[in-house]
């Protein structure tokens, strides 16, 4: 109930915080909209809410989907191969060094109305980088031992990435889904709010912004944040699950 | 000595192994012959970097000699073999399984027919051979380093492997704790007949444990000095403070001078 409760507080104490805040600088809502402005422009646009608050997240988690299965192919291969990380290794740098800002235009150019196509993409590139770093690193510094345990019983080199190759990554594995779930969501809303005519949450921002609706914008944001939330938390219990032996008990 | 290729559990015969680096060839093992009879035990030791580990990856066909043979009961090694049990220094046991699972695990690539409960219950037998009863249930990173390596052994020896390769196990260990895990080696020995190779840098140990101490020369290394030692049936630590003890130890400590002195005018 504890851990249930105290984030709870903490969230409210913020709120009151912030609505205090815009009171007492007596902020206009278009420099700040308070908490209270926030709740009315969500209940006006609640279907629309629910809509694009799907769209985008499905998009991030299919972005994500694949980002992971690239990521992990990649790290593989880079794990395994000290030829073809040294060949891969600098070009996945460059790649992930270009702001992915600046790739959005490009993307919605390739692939002119294609937003879900666009959008998926988008989140994708954002997000495999880490996915692949760390599944190389964790599979490239595995003590040898550990292989040589399984490699002298006769092991084929399947079995030893199974037994153990595979579970001894997942920590590092899931670090990086954390970071990545994150940048999923920067990938789409970056797409979402440029394109024209676009859906999800990134368009309604823009069409707030369009129509001076500022509290709408705000409201966004919150919902944005409580998306992040929700799926950051989703990559905590498959964390448990899956490499939960990895969590030192503090006790 | 004569090999015999019946007889002898393991034997190593003129064997030669070169490791390629960028600076140029590194001889590691040069000519060594030797053998180890059917549920003997035999301590290897020599200077440091002398090739011992190397001779342990021969053993188990995890490296195939240049030039040589290696036979396990009669048949040669060219692969490795399920017939074999290794423990490293390192336990190197699965933070993900509990103690129990990673004694099991040879069981899970070795070809057998025992079923799941027949598993546990050889993992369990082991265990309680080696004082770890109770702690199936734990993770390795609850137990002690002492504690690990008596799972790293279960491990070694789950599937009543032939063979049984220790490569410095209880090299990171302190002094007691040593001391202990060799009463357990003198225990695992009477229960789990197994014809056994113990590479170590620890003179006592080796005269503690083995039948029979094999100093090899410096790298390349080959068999410089070998003895057969007496065998008490009820090991005592006591037994290491013998004058007889002592002045074995001060034979192998001269032995180990001359290959560590070769082993520099090599360089």
């Amino acid at each position: 109930m504890r851990h249930f409760l105290v984030p709870l507080y903490a969230i409210i104490i913020f709120l009151i915080f912030w609505e205090l805040l815009v009171w007492v600088n007596d902020w206009p809502n278009y420099k700040m909209a308070s908490p209270s402005d926030i709740w009315p422009a969500f209940w006006k646009f609640k279907v629309l809410f629910f809509q694009y608050g799907w769209d985008t997240l499905w998009r991030t988690v299919v972005g994500l989907f694949i980002a992971v299965i690239c990521g992990v192919f990649l790290g593989m291969i880079m794990g395994f191969s000290k030829v073809l990380r040294e060949a891969i290794y600098p070009l996945l740098v460059g790649f992930n060094a270009i702001p992915k800002a600046t790739v959005v235009p490009i993307i919605a150019l390739m692939f002119v109305g294609q937003h879900d196509l666009n959008t998926v993409l988008i989140a994708f590139m954002i997000s495999f980088f880490p996915i692949a770093v760390s599944v190389s690193i964790g599979l490239s510094t595995l003590e040898p031992e550990y292989r040589d345990i399984l490699r002298s019983l006769g092991a084929s080199k399947s079995l030893i990435f199974w037994k153990i190759a595979l579970p001894k990554t997942l920590p590092e594995f899931f670090g990086a889904l954390k970071v990545a779930v994150t940048l999923a969501f920067i990938g789409t809303n970056l797409m979402e709010i440029v394109s024209p005519h676009g859906r999800g949450l990134g368009a309604l921002f823009d069409s707030g912004k369009t129509n001076s609706d500022y509290p709408l914008m705000f409201a966004v944001l919150i919902a944005l944040a409580l998306l992040g939330i929700g799926l950051y938390y989703v990559v905590v219990v498959l964390e448990k699950i899956f490499a939960g032996w990895a969590e030192r008990s503090t006790d | 000595m004569s090999l015999n290729v019946k007889k002898d559990a393991i034997i190593i015969k003129d064997v030669t192994h070169t490791y390629k680096t960028e600076t140029g060839l590194l001889p590691v093992i040069k000519n060594l012959t030797m053998s180890i009879p059917e549920n003997g035990f035999t301590a290897v030791v020599g200077p440091s970097g002398c090739g011992k580990s190397t001779l342990t990856k021969l053993i188990s066909g995890l490296l195939q000699p240049d030039e040589g043979e290696v036979y396990l009961s009669g048949v040669k090694i060219t692969t490795p073999r399920p017939t074999v049990g290794m423990a490293f220094q390192n336990p190197v046991l699965l933070e993900w399984r509990s103690i129990i699972k990673n004694v099991m695990l040879p069981l899970e690539i070795v070809p057998n027919k025992l079923n799941l409960q027949q598993k546990e219950q050889r993992a369990k037998q082991l265990l309680s051979l080696v004082g770890l009863e109770g702690f199936e249930e734990k993770r390795p990173s609850e137990l002690s380093g002492g504690m690990r390596q008596r799972a790293s052994l279960c491990r070694a020896l789950v599937h009543k492997p032939k063979v049984l390769i220790l490569d410095e196990p209880f090299g990171a260990l302190d002094a007691f704790t040593r001391e202990d895990l060799w009463q357990v080696m003198h225990n695992l020995r009477k229960e789990e007949p197994f014809t056994g190779i113990l590479i170590t840098h620890d003179l006592r140990e080796s005269i503690f444990l083995a039948d029979e101490v094999i100093v090899l020369s410096g790298r390349p290394a080959s068999k410089q000095f070998f003895v057969k030692l007496p065998k008490s049936k009820t090991p005592k630590l006591d037994s290491l403070y013998t004058s007889k003890s002592i002045d074995m130890l001060k034979t192998l400590r001269k032995q180990i001078e001359i290959a560590q002195s070769q082993q520099e005018q090599n360089k």
